[in-house]
């Protein structure tokens, strides 16, 4: 006899944590399915053990084991793609809180013309001017409709930051190409570090627009909407890739699963790797989840009436691929949708020496805090005679060097690896340097995506899903040109030195340093079924008792970190389903 | 057709009828339920991992070691074969159904004061409301001849009180409705005293009622490696400098702006207190706050910003400066304020500056975790700190804090810490929570 509940949500990340507190809301019962382990702040986030780098960071602790599953990659579609076998370029998490657990903290809304980046590059410049080849396309929701999500999802995850633009007046120091807010952000900005000042007065010097950026990172001791509490961040800098022992950095382990586990309609089950979404014979209509129970290895079925995908960007194009949940993309045929537009982005960050009697110290941080310009992001600026797509914001985000990190990443660029020269550069780049990032968009291609590898499987049989991505020249010109604006604000700053970082006209894609985990697209949503897997409710277009939820409906990489418009698209496919959805069920968006 | 009617309306006018008095019944279990709660019973009847109110509850008292009894319907376990009249014996007045007397870890001389009514109700909800559950309890490990029970009968009618004295004497202590509901939950059902309140050496506690004497609730001797502190009105040690609200938000949630529930504690809130209306809530926060203190000694507190100070130039010269740096100032602030209700303050909490460092130094030892309450969904977790830091080193830091703005406490040695270590609750408080948050 399989159990049947109302609802079943794969992954406990932000995603799925989101749409099971509304629907259990809304009085559905809902099993949320995790394949990695069950992780609580007391007991996980406890200190000092969180903070141990080596185990935490470098051991990778809070990441995706590869040795179960993992994906593979080429940069062309005539080569062969093998599998990425250590985690480096890219961290997808694994375990409760998911890569909501592990992630630093940027918490930002959208540039509303990034929503609809197609419809405003033809009015701006003209249907010519998007090169061959690129699949540009809008999202199918403006920002005025997220706006409200967006709203709600900054007070549940306590985001700090300096509002522009409330109800069309003008409240603070924020960013000034940031859109109309409802209410201002329920905490106040993130303190400066140091570094983020200097590059704060050399931007607004240059004639730039600098703001503090939007940090999940609490600025003050906060309750949320939910009841759950968050202490203050101490700027400790373990962040990215560990859980927060203050309470501080939103997850969903301290800001919605506590409230969550104590609801009798909800049930999470660790350590369950989710094999398919079932479907009937129709293949339009799912019938539940079958899932691998890790621990007994044995196969466990659900049935459900509602199946919610909430894993990881590649994860959930994967599970779509593996259950026949709409039709695979193929590049030749230009045809079918799932695993089309994968895109990520175009990321480069240069480090800048300062004089010896300013102390950056590199071991304060904060994931989220910092400034940031976003002169050169978007369509906030002309495109026109530069001929590319897209933007990045540049920002100086002083996340906190741990230890290992620092010294791993010393010498190299003419200082030798080892010895007093090493160590002297180590100690230099430790106490008066900062990092600043060109943070940009990716634009989707033709013959860039994903789909099922012919050849490699994982631990479980089931084929590894294949990437088939490289940089392509309109993000590498972006990049440069964006990259070549931070030359003149780093002198402004005082740079003694600099190492200036871009991309190289040609340069493959190359899996073995980080660049970012934010991964996007494979499955996008939008207004046409021939070129987007999912609805503007981000449900399938072919499944529509099943909605996919996460960075994968992008239909472009954009300049901001995905978090907060995924948490946004969740808590707006929530509203839809609770509104319309759950009282007539069935497709919401005529094909 | 017509025939199916009458019988629909003879059933329906027999469902109506039966339904009012299954509303009464259904009342009168709540309440029960409610009573339960505030009695605490879960606290020494319910095992984590085993059926509610099965019993089995160590106590390690002088003599050996008692198990708390199996108090579901079971008939050959637990109280299936108790009269309302037996039941109302055993829990007001510390008599078995067999006659023979009750150690009075069970606390019938504060049950004592529950009324007939609540004692109804109370019956009515561990008969009705509570599954039955076949756990047997564990037999006594008290040898002979200190296992025979006829002293306890002797020691029950020196010192325990009877219904027909106890319920009259709390009902008249006050006129004021919300005092006397606040005192009727304090000395009754929720038997604080029977932690908070000092014992004799014959074990009875000095005072069982407000009017008993300063020494009702003016603190405890050790229980589980904890000492319960005063809840009267001192101002360093006591409830002087907690509001009203604060308490009840303790109650509640387990935290206020003054303080977290640790210890023995944490169960009294999560079982009890937290379930309480708010208005009971209050009731009982305004009679404490009416309890003159015991200790008129003390000064009142101030805060001392020296070490303040001190800390923010990177003067680490006091001793336990640098492990309170190190270890402590990340969540309880280098101002020793905290963050009110997620992280609670040292500076001036009551608990720091107990003549008794024991709570103090467990706490460290064996760390902490607030659990989820039903008000305040998070749970709040302090590691346990014995096996990273020397006894020296928690000697210092617990000495720093003591000392450190304006706390003024007297200093813990090394050879303190050791000792405490020994009587080192269990580290793991989370696991009796319900949820790990």
């Amino acid at each position: 006899m399989v159990k049947h509940v109302d609802a079943i949500i794969v992954g406990a990340g932000w995603a799925g944590s989101i749409m099971a507190k509304e629907l259990t809301e809304a009085g559905l019962s809902v099993v949320m399915l995790e394949r990695g382990p069950e992780r609580t702040t007391p007991v996980e986030g406890a200190y000092p053990d969180s903070i141990d780098e080596l185990r935490g960071a470098i051991r990778k602790r809070l990441f995706q084991n590869l040795s179960q599953s993992t994906v593979t990659i080429r940069n062309t579609m005539d080569q062969t793609a093998l599998p990425y076998r250590q985690l480096a370029a890219f961290l997808p998490g694994e375990g409760v809180g998911g890569a909501g657990l592990h992630w630093s903290g940027v918490h930002f809304r959208v540039a509303p013309e990034d929503l609809r980046l197609r419809s405003a590059v033809i009015e701006r410049y003209g249907e010519k001017f998007i090169p061959e080849g690129m699949n540009l396309q809008d999202y199918g929701v403006t920002y005025d409709e997220l706006e409200p999500f967006f709203d709600k999802a900054e007070k549940v995850f306590g985001t700090s930051g300096e509002a522009y633009r409330v109800q069309g007046k003008i409240v603070g120091d924020g960013n000034v190409f940031s859109p109309d807010r409802s209410d201002n952000f329920p905490l106040p900005a993130m303190k400066d570090t140091f570094s983020a000042s200097v590059f704060r007065d050399a931007a607004k010097n240059a004639g730039y627009h600098p703001y503090a950026l939007p940090a999940a990172n609490a600025s003050r001791q906060y309750t949320n909407t939910y009841g759950c509490q968050m202490g203050p961040c101490n700027f400790c800098g373990y962040c990215s890739g560990y859980d927060c022992y203050l309470y501080s950095k939103a997850s969903p382990n301290v800001n919605i699963l506590p409230v969550l586990r104590q609801d009798p309609g909800f049930s999470l089950i660790a350590d369950a790797h989710v094999l398919r979404v079932d479907l009937d014979s129709t293949k339009t209509k799912a019938t539940g989840v079958t899932y691998l129970d890790t621990k007994t290895r044995k196969e466990i079925s659900l049935s459900a009436d509602l199946v919610i995908l909430g894993a990881f960007q590649f994860n959930n194009v994967h599970l779509m691929l593996v259950s026949g949940i709409g039709k695979p993309y193929d590049p030749v045929s230009n045809t079918g949708t799932v695993g089309r537009n994968f895109v990520y982005q175009t990321i480069t960050s240069s480090r800048v020496w300062l004089p010896p009697s300013t102390y950056t110290n590199q071991f304060v941080g904060a994931g989220g805090a910092g400034v940031a310009i976003d002169d050169f992001n978007s369509m906030n600026f002309d495109h026109g005679p530069l001929g590319f797509v897209g933007g990045s914001p540049v920002w100086v985000n002083q996340a906190g060097v741990k230890p290992i990190a620092a010294a791993l990443g010393a010498g190299g660029g003419g200082t030798p690896r080892w010895g007093s020269a090493y160590k002297d550069s180590l100690v230099n780049t430790y106490k008066h340097s900062l990092g600043i990032d060109a943070h940009g968009s990716n634009m989707a291609y033709r013959d860039v995506y994903l789909d099922l590898d012919p050849t490699w499987k994982d631990a479980y049989g089931q084929p590894l899903l294949r990437m088939t991505f490289t940089w392509k020249d309109n993000d590498i010109r972006m990049n440069q040109y964006v990259v070549s604006k931070i030359e003149p604000i780093a002198r402004a700053m005082g740079a003694t030195k600099m190492n200036l970082v871009h991309l190289n006209a040609g340069q493959p894609f190359d899996t073995r340093t980080y660049q970012t985990t934010h991964l996007g697209g494979g499955a996008i949503m939008g207004d046409n079924p021939q070129t987007s897997a999912i609805n503007r409710y981000l449900q399938s277009w072919d499944v529509s008792n099943v909605f996919v939820i996460g960075s994968n409906a992008f239909p472009q990489g954009m300049g901001y970190n995905p978090t907060g418009m995924v948490a946004a698209l969740a808590y707006w496919a929530a509203h839809h389903i609770r509104a319309t959805y759950l009282k007539s069920p069935g497709p919401m968006v005529k094909a | 057709m017509k025939w199916r009617l009458f019988v629909a309306c003879l059933l329906g006018a027999g469902l109506t009828g039966s339904a009012t008095a299954q509303d009464a019944d259904k009342a009168t279990l709540e309440k029960g339920r409610y009573l339960a709660a505030a009695s605490d019973c879960a606290a020494c009847h319910s095992v984590h991992g085993k059926p509610e109110y099965s019993g089995g509850v160590s106590f390690s008292l002088p003599m050996g070691k008692i198990y708390s009894t199996n108090i579901t319907p079971d008939p050959e376990h637990g109280i299936g074969r108790y009269t309302e009249a037996q039941f109302g014996r055993a829990v007001r007045e510390g008599i078995r159904r067999d006659g023979s007397t009750l150690y009075p870890a069970m606390p019938f001389p504060s049950y004592a004061r529950m009324t007939d009514s609540d004692i109804h109700a109370l019956f009515v909800y561990f008969r009705k409301g509570v599954p039955a559950a076949s756990v047997p309890t564990p037999d006594n490990e008290i040898p002979w001849p200190l296992s025979m029970r006829w002293p306890l009968t002797v020691w029950r009618w020196v010192f325990a009180p009877t219904p027909h004295t106890a319920i009259p004497r709390t009902a008249g202590e006050f006129t004021d409705p919300q005092l006397a509901r606040g005192a009727y939950l304090v000395e009754g059902p929720a038997h604080c005293g029977a932690c908070h309140s000092p014992r004799a050496i014959t074990m009875q506690e000095k005072a069982l009622t407000a009017d008993g004497g300063s020494l009702y609730l003016s603190g405890g001797a050790v229980v589980d490696g904890w000492t319960p502190p005063s809840l009267r009105q001192e101002n360093r040690t006591g409830l002087g400098r907690w509001r009203e609200e604060d308490i009840v938000a303790f109650l509640k949630t387990g935290r206020a702006e003054t303080g977290s529930v640790f210890g023995s504690m944490t169960s009294a809130v999560l079982h009890g207190t937290q379930k309480l209306t708010d208005e009971d809530l209050r009731a009982i926060a305004h009679y404490l706050k009416s309890l003159q203190a015991a200790d008129h000694s003390q000064t009142p507190w101030t805060y001392d910003p020296t070490i303040t100070d001190q800390l923010h130039k990177a003067n680490l010269s006091s001793r336990g400066a640098r492990v309170y740096i190190d270890r402590c100032a990340a969540c309880h602030r280098t101002d020793g304020k905290g963050y009110p209700a997620v992280f609670p303050p040292l500076a001036g909490n009551p608990v720091v500056m107990q003549s008794d460092p024991v709570s103090l130094v467990h706490i460290v030892q064996a760390g902490a975790t607030l659990p989820a309450m039903m008000a305040a969904p998070s749970s709040i977790a302090m590691p346990a700190f014995n096996h990273k830091l020397t006894d020296q080193q928690i000697a210092d830091v617990v000495t720093f804090i003591r000392k450190a703005w304006g706390n003024n406490a007297s200093p813990v040695s090394a050879d303190d810490v050791k000792q405490f270590s020994k009587s080192m609750p269990p580290s793991d408080m989370a696991d009796d929570t319900p949820a790990l948050n």
